[in-house]
């Protein structure tokens, strides 16, 4: 290679085309043999938050106090595909295989919202989407809701459990949010979350009325039950956590399958 | 033998690329909250840095001049890429928080700057061994923020409780400030001011002097 020319015209083409075709086998050949772990991962990581929502496994931990694994505890879910306009189960849906974040960016199976109806500022709401339901002794033991609304800088992405009533919170927690750490961050705070079970969703009228205020009514009265304390410093993420959880539970989000299992249920 | 040497250990105290190049600031500040993450961050360097530089290094006498820097880029990328996807299979909890960081190591001034600097003019051998080095130098400053921000500022390290904050019942007021990037600035900017003082060679020239206060000798 006496006369070898590595600034000639024809060698950059060719050292340009072997290092593009080298680099792309390498990455996509990676990106593929991992695929299956990494989906694996993802839907470990989906259960585990429904179960964290649910009050089932603790904070940072993959194993419950009783020693079962998340496949184990999650094995007492069953996931159901709902309608969200008539609160009907769709059996001929595969839930395993349904996004509800992709389905509302899909116009065939989404509707637009008015500036009116979208408090939680999500733009298009999915007309199908998926609940979990525990089921002890066949009756309804607690049901999770995926839930999502705009904060301050983001959307919060997260479940919301209820208890068999149906109007009583279970767990609320939020997997995936862009807020700011410390302030709007908070929401992953044990102690904030540790205030939302038992928190009553609807007013006396059945609207959807929860609270998240700086001071929380006296006790006995009405309101008090479905207030939660504020995040100081954190206004617009608060307000989205309880525009979020009153769309989601309201007639637009899983209102009608609400009432559809609460007749089931007696 | 002392070439080896030279181009393994020279980086990690008398050319440290932090303390002496100020190069790698941004992934210094960014993932240096908690020990895990820093731990896997340093891993991911060494890999990118040492493969890299290796992988330059062999090809470096076929390279094109003028397209030097964008080979160079790919094979960065196409490395960080596949270090993503090993961390999105294996540890999927700590690439959930550090996946931005970790893509962002293709920017990473010390990655790119010892391919163009040091492999594009050496034997691949002592490539990888230059890249291994100044990955250790950086990963050392990097271990040496992290012992000190998590601790102070969560009252914990690597996960585990060692200083019980006010928070979990203890006795410990964590300082918040130490858990915001800002506080990175100030103690890399501390090990500097420690590594100079203890190295005096790598103490700068001022750029200028400051001349004497001027006496006006008929006013006195």
């Amino acid at each position: 290679m006496a006369n070898f020319d590595k600034d000639s015209l024809s060698n950059t083409f060719i050292v340009a085309l072997a290092v593009c075709l080298f680099c792309s086998i390498i990455v996509s050949g990676v990106a593929v043999a991992l695929k299956p772990i990494q989906q694996a991962n993802k839907e470990l990581d989906q259960k585990q938050n429904i179960l964290r929502a649910a009050g089932m496994l603790a904070e940072g931990s993959s194993v419950a106090s009783d020693g079962r694994t998340v496949d184990e505890m999650f094995a007492e879910f069953t996931v159901r595909v709902v309608d969200l306009e008539s609160g009907d189960f769709l059996d001929d849906v595969d839930a395993s295989s349904l996004d509800p974040i992709k389905v509302a960016k899909d116009p065939g199976r989404s509707i637009a919202l008015t500036a009116e109806q979208d408090i939680a500022t999500l733009r298009r709401r999915e007309n199908i989407s998926l609940v979990y339901i525990k089921t002890v002794d066949e009756q309804l033991d607690k049901l999770v809701l995926p839930v999502r609304g705009y904060g301050l800088w983001g959307t919060l992405f997260g479940y919301l459990a209820l208890d068999a009533d149906l109007k009583t919170v279970s767990g609320l927690g939020f997997y995936s949010h862009k807020e700011t750490p410390g302030l709007g961050g908070e929401v992953d705070n044990p102690s904030w979350k540790e205030l939302w079970p038992g928190v009553q969703l609807f007013d006396r009228a059945g609207d959807p009325g929860v609270r998240i205020v700086k001071r929380r009514s006296t006790a006995g009265n009405e309101m008090a039950a479905r207030e939660v304390d504020a995040l100081s410093g954190a206004t617009f993420t608060t307000r989205g956590v309880q525009n979020l959880i009153n769309f989601w539970i309201g007639d637009l989000g899983f209102g009608p399958t609400l009432q559809k299992l609460k007749l089931a249920n007696g | 033998m002392s070439q080896q040497n030279e181009v393994l250990v020279d980086p990690i105290f008398n050319n440290n690329p932090i303390a002496l190049q100020v190069l790698g600031i941004c992934s210094a500040l960014a993932v240096t909250i908690s020990m895990s993450q820093t731990l896997v961050m340093c891993a991911a360097v060494i890999f990118v840095t040492t493969l890299s530089n290796l992988a330059v290094s062999l090809v470096r006498n076929r390279i094109p001049t003028n397209i030097r820097i964008i080979v160079q880029m790919t094979i960065i990328a196409s490395l960080v890429i596949v270090v993503d996807q090993v961390l999105q299979a294996v540890a999927y909890d700590i690439s959930k928080s550090l996946s931005v960081f970790v893509g962002l190591i293709i920017t990473n001034c010390i990655v790119m700057g010892r391919a163009e600097a040091f492999a594009m003019q050496n034997g691949p051998y002592l490539s990888a061994l230059d890249g291994f080095g100044n990955a250790l130098g950086y990963s050392l400053i990097l271990i040496g923020v992290a012992i000190i921000r998590e601790p102070l500022g969560a009252g914990t390290l690597m996960g585990y409780e060692i200083l019980p904050t006010v928070s979990n019942g203890g006795w410990y007021y964590s300082n918040g400030l130490l858990l915001l990037s800002p506080s990175a600035f100030f103690i890399i900017g501390f090990f500097i001011w420690a590594i100079r003082s203890w190295k005096k060679d790598q103490v700068e020239e001022p750029e200028y002097e400051i001349a004497d206060n001027v006496q006006y000798r008929e006013a006195m």
